[in-house]
């Protein structure tokens, strides 16, 4: 069973609907004790970092979650914001991060971005997977479009944690993975059949 | 590479899916949630959806329709059409759209537009700005309720009051080119793009794939919207939902981000 954390933000009935579709068994959590029911996680996330952090502390999930993720080594997929909780401080805010991945949360260099919209970086952009072999991008390849939209981006401190990479005035993570912990900056309940895919193979995980 | 978005626009009045020419003789052309079943297969980009009658009729939006809609969506889904305050949009978002598009409500109260944004994030607040060219081209007018209200507020000035407001984007939507297939309002899109750096999708003209090549070609990075040209097929304006699929797509992109 996989959980779909609500603690107040991000698409949730989007990641409902696709899951639904596949008939894979999920639900939708904002109570501490619907925990005890589910084998993997997803955090969403949009919006600003100190308010998801905020949020996300205050939603009485935070301290079961850990466990989960670091005693029972449950899988955990972070995405957009959701990713950037993983890491351990933003840009953006001053609240502190997650620190579950090895990662600063960066504001994009504008200068070297071409076009005279800068940010966010909103729209359709290609993948490049460093890692092929990892299970989340079973059947998904390097060239794929998945939906982005953010203005700040997950930089981690360790090569080994990249799982893919996506470029916009500079290269950066689009993709990263811990032991059992993901977490991707594209939307993937928003990228038609590829993201489809990404959530189905996060289900085999 | 960031690709630029090719948009759907469909407008939607008394549940049905219609196409209007310059804002007027609604056309029905279909069964709105059939329509987004086949952009969703088709991959669109993203997809603006415009309940035509809801402000106009004084009415509250759809959130049935708008739920059946967003089921079916596997992409970016914009609605817009009678919301007034910040409660509407968050229920809106909570059935699975990501942005929500405002027009009258915000022009005629700016502070909604922050209401909202808060509730939502700015990322998710598209304003809607319907213009209209002034006699003799001294700029543009902005109008609501399906260009019926003018408002006397002209858009530049409108435009450059945004900056301090939570906007993550402008839909910009040419009343003087809206069904007539003849082309984009390039004239429009420079001063607009002059005055904001925010994303900017625009709307109005659309008649060919080359349209779209054309305005890539000047911005790049923008959202190209069309209604008429993914509801109609042939010099006759027979109904069909079309879309580019992937590869001419790409190739059109590929022509003209370089």
């Amino acid at each position: 069973m996989i959980g779909i954390i609500d603690y107040g933000l991000g698409n949730i009935k989007a990641f409902s609907n696709i899951y639904k579709s596949f008939d894979i068994p999920y639900m939708v959590i904002s109570e501490k004790s619907e925990l005890e029911k589910v084998n993997k996680l997803i955090l969403p996330g949009v919006g600003a970092f100190d308010d998801a952090m905020k949020k996300f502390k205050n939603s009485g999930l935070k301290n079961k979650v850990e466990s989960m993720v670091f005693d029972s080594k449950v899988p955990v997929l972070g995405i957009c914001v959701g990713l950037q909780m993983l890491g351990n401080s933003s840009d953006e805010g001053v609240e502190e991060g997650l620190k579950w991945i090895d990662a600063e949360i960066k504001l994009f260099d504008s200068t070297k971005i071409d076009f005279s919209t800068k940010l966010p970086h909103m729209g359709w952009n290609s993948i490049n997977i460093l890692e092929k072999n990892n299970p989340l991008f079973s059947n998904i390849n390097t060239g794929d479009r998945f939906y982005f939209l953010h203005s700040y981006y997950f930089d981690c401190n360790k090569q080994d944690n990249i799982l893919a990479e996506c470029s916009y005035g500079s290269t950066f993570t689009c993709a990263a993975n811990y032991n059992n912990i993901y977490g991707v900056q594209f939307h993937p309940e928003k990228s038609h059949f590829n993201g489809e895919k990404l959530l189905y193979n996060f289900s085999k995980i | 590479m960031l690709h630029p978005r090719i948009i759907p626009n469909l407008l939607i009045q008394n549940k049905g899916l219609v196409k209007t020419v310059n804002f007027k003789n609604p056309k029905y052309v279909g069964d709105p949630l059939n329509a987004v079943k086949i952009f969703n297969e088709k991959s669109v980009d993203e997809l603006i959806v415009t309940d035509i009658d809801a402000t106009v009729h004084n009415k509250k939006p759809d959130f049935s329709l708008i739920e059946k809609i967003a089921n079916q969506s596997r992409m970016p889904l914009c609605y817009g059409g009678g919301i007034k305050n910040a409660n509407q949009a968050k229920t809106i978002f909570s059935l699975g759209v990501e942005k929500i598009a405002i027009s009258s409500a915000a022009i005629e109260n700016p502070k909604i537009i922050n209401d909202i944004a808060d509730s939502v994030g700015n990322q998710s607040v598209v304003i809607v700005l319907d213009v209209k060219k002034r006699f003799l081209g001294r700029g543009y007018d902005i109008f609501t309720h399906n260009s019926k209200r003018k408002t006397g507020i002209d858009l530049i000035d409108f435009i450059n009051k945004l900056k301090t407001m939570g906007v993550g984007e402008i839909l910009l939507n040419s009343i003087d080119q809206d069904g007539t297939m003849l082309g984009y309002d390039f004239n429009l899109i420079d001063k607009v793009k002059k005055v904001t750096t925010l994303p900017l999708t625009v709307l109005g003209g659309a008649g060919s794939l080359d349209d779209i090549g054309s305005l890539i070609d000047k911005y790049k990075i923008i959202g190209a919207g069309a209604g008429s040209l993914f509801v109609f097929k042939g010099k006759y304006k027979a109904v069909l939902i079309n879309y580019p699929n992937n590869e001419e797509k790409m190739k059109l992109i590929n022509t003209y981000m370089n």
